[in-house]
């Protein structure tokens, strides 16, 4: 019996629901990063959400971008901020407020510039056709190869002077050790 | 509703707005540190939503998601190198307590 395109009772198709979830998941672990009194647990929550996002690529197209986001993001930065948070979080630091004083007003400007965004975002023509187009992972190898190989390059030296300069902020002074 | 760009434009822009919303609110470095991430993932979904809609960006706009995604790996490097310097000399994560150069 093959799967009907839409919900049978609510009439919406399985991408729209595919996508509501994605976003909901997304949003609201991004919601919990930001609000969670437990570090840690933001770091966990911050996983959740970039997870979604890999979902939320692929369902764009562009499983090449989903792929490079959980190598990258779960699998490297997330575990590295979970690091840094084992190092530097003491057990009997004072476990006072969590948010600055400025966290009421920061939540306006944060729903307002929402609001903003949604508001141009919606209201803008952007010429956008209605039907999503896959990027093939055969021609965006070929775009990085040919056309964009000089800033391909730079961000390997990017990448290096990062690692360098992590080591050297982060190594403990030889004179104090 | 999967099929408009107007969807994926929203939910980026929420999602920038709570990046930056934990940015300014909270007093831990490293959250603010995720919070960064969060908004540098929302730009990268926008880029990505745009490359899907717009055919004259399709190829491109991947390219640049990756090219964001690589600087957003030495962001986080350098930063979490920085909190740890400053953490090593402070004994604290809090942003607020670093005020020796206000005093």
């Amino acid at each position: 019996m093959p799967i009907p395109d839409t919900i049978p009772v609510l009439g919406i198709s399985w991408g729209d629901v595919l996508f509501l979830v994605l976003a909901a998941v997304m949003l609201g672990s991004a919601l919990l990063v930001v609000m969670l009194r437990d570090i840690i647990r933001c770091g966990l929550a911050m996983i959740v959400a970039f997870g979604a996002l890999a979902g939320i690529y692929v369902m764009l197209g562009a499983p090449l971008v989903a792929a490079a986001q959980v190598l990258v993001y779960i699998g490297a930065i997330a575990v590295l901020i979970l690091f840094a948070v084992m190092l530097t979080q003491a057990k009997n630091a004072p476990v006072r407020l969590v948010f600055q004083a400025q966290a009421l007003p920061a939540a306006i400007a944060a729903i307002v510039l929402a609001v903003l965004i949604g508001l141009t975002a919606t209201a803008t023509d952007w010429g956008a056709v209605t039907k999503r187009i896959a990027t093939g992972t055969d021609a965006l190898a070929r775009l990085l190869f040919n056309s964009y190989i000089l800033p391909f390059e730079v961000v390997s030296v990017l990448l290096l002077m990062a690692v360098i300069g992590g080591i050297f902020l982060a190594k403990r002074d030889g004179r104090d050790a | 509703m999967s099929q408009s760009l107007d969807a994926y434009l929203v939910v980026s822009g929420i999602l920038f707005a709570i990046g930056s919303f934990g940015f300014l609110a909270r007093r831990n470095a490293i959250s603010m540190l995720m919070s960064i991430e969060l908004m540098l993932n929302a730009v990268n979904l926008t880029i990505v939503a745009f490359g899907a809609f717009l055919p004259a960006l399709n190829g491109t706009a991947s390219v640049i998601a990756l090219m964001v995604m690589a600087v957003a790996a030495a962001e986080a490097t350098v930063g979490l190198a920085i909190v740890m310097a400053i953490y090593r000399n402070r004994r604290t994560p809090l942003v607020d307590e670093y005020d020796s150069m206000r005093q």
